[in-house]
């Protein structure tokens, strides 16, 4: 299959004069990053297989200012909140839907009181209300019987108290859920989050990546899962860093759901 | 002659409690240094939460060596109270043991007590050993030399003699009792009420009752004595949390963890910058005798009182730090530092207002003299030492405000998280980007 994706805009609904179910909201990284992009695909062919009316902001979406606010700078953060939220509000957005937690956690808690009050729901959270109203079936496919562990994303699990959906999603793939010693609300931080991504490390003796992928490989799994996109990287800069990347993928859960479907 | 003790004994007591309250004024003036923050809303929650975290101590049990040998300490010492209130009712009035009209009910109680004093001291001294001779992470860093372990070990000490004379004086008593010593004797046996004391009657053997008279008003002196020198200890201790972590884990953050507060006054001038109609040149408006706001933390007094609060209540446990990601692997961050350092600036503050009658600029701040940037930027903002904390401790918003200052009041963000912010800025992502290459992806093959 090498045609495009079709992705609605919510400029072309607006101009239809139609409100999709529900806004897709992309996040930088999954706009940008080119290990991200794989999982907003993925996402996206699972919400057209479920025949789920979806648009997306495309170039109307900005950064939802997670990083900012994280590194200490309230007026970019509240900048772009405004812009965003005006966007949203000019589109009347009543549900979204995104692949980041960092987005998920802002765009839930912080925009509401800034004027932007939405049901905003985890792809993993949304992806298993799809599977329970029976409009996505999954099987375990190629995953079946796999020894797999999930990293706990901190701004979904500690953050929002979110650890079961993308756990019960892996549950349907059958796959062998093993837990890391560190998982759930004790889960180690994957060393993206507070706008760690954007700059290097202080001084220490490891990387904490690189702490969080030996969690991870002392119960040998033969996937690690994740539930974010700076997850995702670091741990795969963590695993190649222990050149362990030609026995261990790491895959988002909606990538795995996708790659089970053969989408 | 029991006048004179009497007398002795209520001045004492009164000499500790007005101390005790005096302490308490302090601390409380010094959290007022604080902003303000109102936290008295869902009250229902609070005393739930209080409940389960504070008094039930949920939290505590997550580690179930720790948790279980605390829980025992801490029965101990809400229970012995009881005693407590007998002897300070003794003591006043030159009665003996004023509760025995309750007959075996009263053995009960005392027996009671006598299990928990030893099953206290068990845990006191597990507690020491783990301290002192176990390799455990959060004791060994570098923020906990010092007084900090000095402080931790002086409390083992004191529980440790002050269940030991507790003990002391029941034996002395019992033998005085068996004695049928005068003032001793009661209306009715004690004998099935000393399970652990008996154990050390056989030391008694041989001795009169005027020494005995004197091992149990020593033993009992010592103990009141100890009780009221102990509460004033506490302000100047750790051990602070066992009155602060109720009031701590009520006044706690309900929101999700992940929620950062939207600064008021960003609020303010954002609205302003967005507002198409706003006149730029307008006339300041009336509250332009204000000082402008200050954006974030550099010292005590832009913290909150919630957070002084935290800082007071800080049990120096090291729970959090075991837990941060930075400071596993080897960064400066330490999450008990935070909130060390900033109890010790308070407490720095308080002093000079003690001396002068109100703050002057000593030339320090919690910024830099106290936390280094260093330990600031190393925080992935991960909520685990919030998550870990037993008491609803919440370093890392201390942090978040300290770094808030940082950037919004000296611009003083590392080189890298700089770029991203202009990026953020310019091209509405972190990343050098243009906005309008969004949704390229889609067009992109699969
Ligand atoms: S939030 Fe910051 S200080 Fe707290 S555990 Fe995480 S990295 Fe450490
Ligand atoms: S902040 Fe909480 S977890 Fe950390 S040392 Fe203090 S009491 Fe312990």
């Amino acid at each position: 299959m090498a045609e495009a994706l079709k992705v609605p805009t919510m400029a072309e609904y607006m101009a239809a004069g139609k409100q999709p179910e529900v806004l897709f909201w992309v996040g930088c990284a999954g706009s940008f990053d080119d290990r991200a992009k794989k999982i907003t695909k993925a996402f996206v062919k699972l919400l057209q297989k479920a025949d789920v009316d979806f648009a997306v902001l495309g170039t109307e979406e900005s950064c939802t200012g997670d990083p900012a606010k994280r590194a200490g700078n309230e007026f970019l953060f509240q900048m772009q909140a405004a812009t965003n939220i005006e966007v949203l509000n000019g589109y009347e957005i009543k549900k979204i839907v995104t692949a980041c937690p960092h987005c998920f956690n802002t765009i839930k808690n912080e925009y509401p009181g800034l004027g932007g009050s939405y049901e905003v729901m985890h792809h993993t959270q949304f992806l298993k209300s799809l599977l329970n109203e029976g409009r996505l079936k999954v099987e375990g496919g190629k995953f079946k019987g796999k020894k797999i562990t999930f990293h706990d994303p901190c701004y979904l699990g500690r953050a929002n108290n979110e650890y079961e959906a993308p756990r019960d999603l892996l549950r349907k793939l059958e796959v062998e859920l093993v837990e890391m010693k560190k998982c759930k609300r004790n889960g180690l931080c994957c060393g993206a989050g507070g706008a760690q991504m954007f700059k290097e490390p202080e001084p220490g003796n490891k990387d904490v990546n690189i702490k969080r992928t030996e969690q991870a490989l002392e119960v040998n799994p033969e996937i690690i899962a994740a539930g974010c996109p700076f997850c995702n990287t670091m741990m795969t800069d963590g695993v190649k860093n222990k050149e362990k990347e030609g026995d261990i993928a790491v895959m988002d859960v909606a990538e795995m759901i996708a790659n089970a479907e053969e989408l | 002659m029991h006048i004179i003790a009497q007398i002795l004994f209520v001045i004492a007591l009164l000499a500790g409690v007005g101390f005790f309250a005096r302490n308490i004024k302090r601390l409380i003036r010094n959290i007022k240094l604080g902003r303000e923050i109102d936290r008295n809303d869902r009250a229902g929650e609070r005393f739930a939460k209080m409940a389960r975290i504070a008094f039930g101590q949920s939290k505590m049990v997550r580690k179930p060596v720790a948790g279980f040998l605390h829980v025992v300490v801490y029965l101990g010492f809400i229970i012995i109270n009881i005693e407590v209130l007998e002897i300070v009712i003794d003591g006043v009035f030159g009665t003996h043991r004023i509760f025995s009209f309750m007959g075996g009910f009263y053995n009960v109680l005392i027996a009671a007590f006598e299990i928990l004093a030893f099953l206290v001291l068990v845990g006191v001294i597990i507690f020491w050993i783990r301290r002192n001779l176990m390799n455990i992470y959060r004791f060994l860093s570098r923020e906990l030399k010092g007084w900090p372990k000095n402080d931790a070990n002086y409390i083992l000490y004191f529980e440790m003699v002050l269940m030991l004379l507790f003990l002391t004086m029941n034996a002395a008593d019992h033998q005085l009792q068996l004695n049928g010593a005068e003032h001793y004797a009661l209306g009715h046996s004690m004998q099935a009420a000393f399970p652990i004391s008996n154990f050390i009657l056989p030391i008694f053997d041989g001795m009169t009752n005027a020494s005995l008279v004197i091992v149990e008003r020593t033993a009992w002196w010592l103990h009141i004595l100890g009780i009221l020198f102990f509460l004033n200890y506490l302000y100047y201790s750790k051990h602070l949390h066992i009155l602060l972590a109720f009031p701590n884990v009520y006044y706690s953050k309900l929101q999700p963890k992940g929620e950062f507060d939207n600064l008021e006054a960003v609020k303010k001038e954002v609205a302003l910058m967005m507002d198409p109609d706003a006149d730029p040149f307008a006339a300041p408006a009336e509250d332009a005798e204000e000082e402008p706001e200050k954006f974030g933390a550099s010292d005590i007094f832009d913290l909150n009182q919630v957070q002084l609060l935290n800082s007071y209540t800080c049990t120096e446990c090291g729970r959090c730090t075991a837990e941060c990601p930075a400071n596993q692997t080897g960064k400066k961050l330490s999450p008990r530092k935070i909130m060390m350092d900033t109890r010790d600036r308070v407490e720095e503050v308080g002093a000079i207002i003690n001396q002068k009658g109100k703050f002057e600029d000593d030339g320090k701040q919690l910024l830099d003299d106290y936390i280094l940037r260093e330990e600031l930027w190393a925080c992935t903002t991960c909520n685990a030492c919030v998550e870990a904390c037993p008491v609803g401790i919440d370093p890392l918003s201390i942090i978040l405000d300290m770094r808030r200052y940082l950037v919004m009041e000296q611009s003083a963000a590392p080189q890298e998280l700089a770029i991203a912010m202009t990026n953020i800025e310019n091209n509405g992502a972190p990343w050098p980007y243009n906005q309008m290459d969004r949704l390229n992806w889609a067009e992109e093959n699969k």
